[in-house]
């Protein structure tokens, strides 16, 4: 009824062990990402899987994030500040958005939809001995799976930072000067002076490093799936927790790492 | 042709392969029999290098594979066709996609020939106008020649069976082993078959090898095998509960 419980050390071998897997996969897919022959099919087909079919639930996150922020900073200013300070609330939510909210956010949601889709595709295929297969049939399976699927993530978070980005600072304008009234040129002046380029960008450093992470974890957790349909729930539900905590423990690091300003 | 010399592998502490020693020639057909879990499959993935022995040695036509890296070792793995025992069709990919796989890897043909040559196979196997069928619109039995389609498709000269019979009919079966012997006749290949199934192994196999407890106990033809004065092997041929053979 009740499991047995395992001594410290137990978990410290296994936390070792994973650790050891991961390196020596970030190794493989390194050394097989200028190794021909490039898979290019899969990679464009897995463009479209990470960005375009992201696009829906980027937007609806993106939009609601950067209401739900122009809503509070609006208050905020409104009542600490008093009236007339809230176009100051422009480059505050475009600044919050892009470095921070934006990001995490698309990181979040392409962790639990692309992330999971990764490992539960090739745990299936591990289970079903399509692995074995492709390494019969002269495919080298990091090469075959793990590449395309790491390039397109890295190329394609940012792209769906961009767009989040543009739709949160629409939606924080559209709340404050639409819906508030707040003077819709002193608003967007703000912005424009006090929001820098490089804001953006270390935005868009953070999503490509999350992009890394997610297909790294979905790839490592399908490809050791053990035990059937089970297994195979198992390194999906894995793959969005793991992910999902690395991102927000990486985006802090990188946030700290990166100068606030060039 | 292929060599296998004290082969040995263990998964945790469960020591499945213990010091195997077995031999296939040019041009012939040998199936290996034994219990299921008894380490088959584990035997047949070392021949092909998906897996790498803790001890032991297998050489194809003199080469050690077990020292080879990835690279190396797909030089060799393009000589083999290997059917899967679930088949393991690549389920996103059409039949057509599937047979070709091996094709566009392995050969420098062009997209016209390897079309061709994808009808060619699928034909060789007693299918016509499937490429287009995803592996999911297909019976077990259908399943199971596309996925033999696949093994031979770029010629390879060995070509290894993983449970060919399991999971189809009789007469499916039997339809599997008459392919089997026409490959093994019309393409000249060594063949090395995995299985359990008896009726399948005396009808296809020149040799049969008994794989019991890690070890090949008993290799013979099919008719020595039948009489074989081995108490193990009897049971196991008679497929009788009764016997030195554990049940569970």
């Amino acid at each position: 009824m009740f499991r047995k419980v395992k001594s410290p050390l137990f978990y410290i071998n296994i936390f070792f062990e994973e650790m050891g897997e991961v390196g020596l996969l970030i190794f493989r897919t390194f050394k097989n990402l200028f190794k021909k022959p490039w898979e290019k099919g899969i990679f464009i087909q897995q463009l479209e899987e990470v960005g375009v079919r992201s696009l829906p639930v980027v937007l609806l996150t993106a939009a609601f994030g950067g209401l739900v922020f122009a809503l509070q900073t609006y208050v905020g200013f409104h009542r600490y500040i008093g009236p007339g300070s809230e176009t100051y609330g422009g480059p505050i939510i475009s600044l919050g958005l892009s470095k921070e909210l934006i990001p995490i956010l698309v990181g979040l949601m392409v962790a639990g939809r692309v992330g999971s889709a990764m490992a539960a595709e090739i745990g299936t295929m591990k289970i079903t001995e399509q692995i074995d297969a492709l390494f019969s049939l002269g495919a080298d399976p990091i090469r075959y799976l793990v590449v395309p699927r790491t390039l397109a993530c890295f190329i394609m978070l940012p792209c769906l930072t961009v767009f989040g980005d543009i739709v949160g600072i629409a939606a924080g304008f559209f709340y404050n000067v639409v819906l508030m009234g707040v003077n819709r040129v002193l608003y967007v002046r703000n912005i424009l002076l006090y929001m820098e380029l490089w804001d953006v960008f270390s935005g868009l450093i953070k999503a490509a490093v999350f992009g890394i992470i997610i297909a790294l974890i979905g790839c490592w957790q399908g490809l050791k799936t053990e035990g059937g349909a089970e297994g195979v729930g198992r390194a999906t539900t894995r793959t969005v927790v793991i992910a999902s905590v690395l991102i927000l423990i990486v985006n802090f690091l990188l946030s700290k790492a990166l100068p606030a300003n060039l | 042709m292929i060599r296998i010399v004290d082969l040995h592998k263990s998964f945790g502490g469960n020591k499945v392969l213990r010091g195997v020693n077995l031999q296939l020639r040019r041009g012939e057909t040998l199936a290996v029999i034994g219990q299921s879990g008894c380490g088959k499959s584990v035997l047949l993935k070392h021949i092909i290098g998906l897996l790498k022995p803790d001890k032991g040695k297998v050489y194809v036509d003199g080469e050690d594979i077990t020292l080879l890296n990835d690279e190396e070792l797909h030089k060799i793995t393009r000589r083999f066709g290997m059917l899967f025992q679930g088949t393991a069709l690549f389920d996103s990919m059409t039949v057509g996609q599937n047979v070709s796989f091996g094709l566009e890897r392995y050969t420098d043909h062009s997209k016209e020939k390897i079309h061709e040559l994808v009808r060619e196979n699928l034909a060789k196997v007693g299918l016509r106008g499937v490429e287009h069928l995803m592996p999911f619109e297909l019976s077990g039995g259908m399943r199971k020649r596309v996925g033999l389609a696949r093994a031979i498709a770029y010629s390879p000269d060995i070509i290894l069976y993983d449970e060919p019979s399991t999971g189809i009919d009789p007469i499916r079966a039997d339809a599997i082993n008459d392919l089997i012997i026409r490959m093994g006749k019309e393409m000249k290949v060594s063949e090395l078959i995995i299985t359990h199934d008896m009726v399948s192994a005396y009808k296809v196999a020149d040799k049969i090898a008994m794989l019991y407890e890690g070890k090949i106990i008993e290799i013979g033809t099919p008719e020595e095998i039948k009489n074989s004065k081995n108490p193990i092997v009897q049971q196991f041929i008679h497929g009788k509960a009764e016997g030195p053979i554990e049940n569970w």
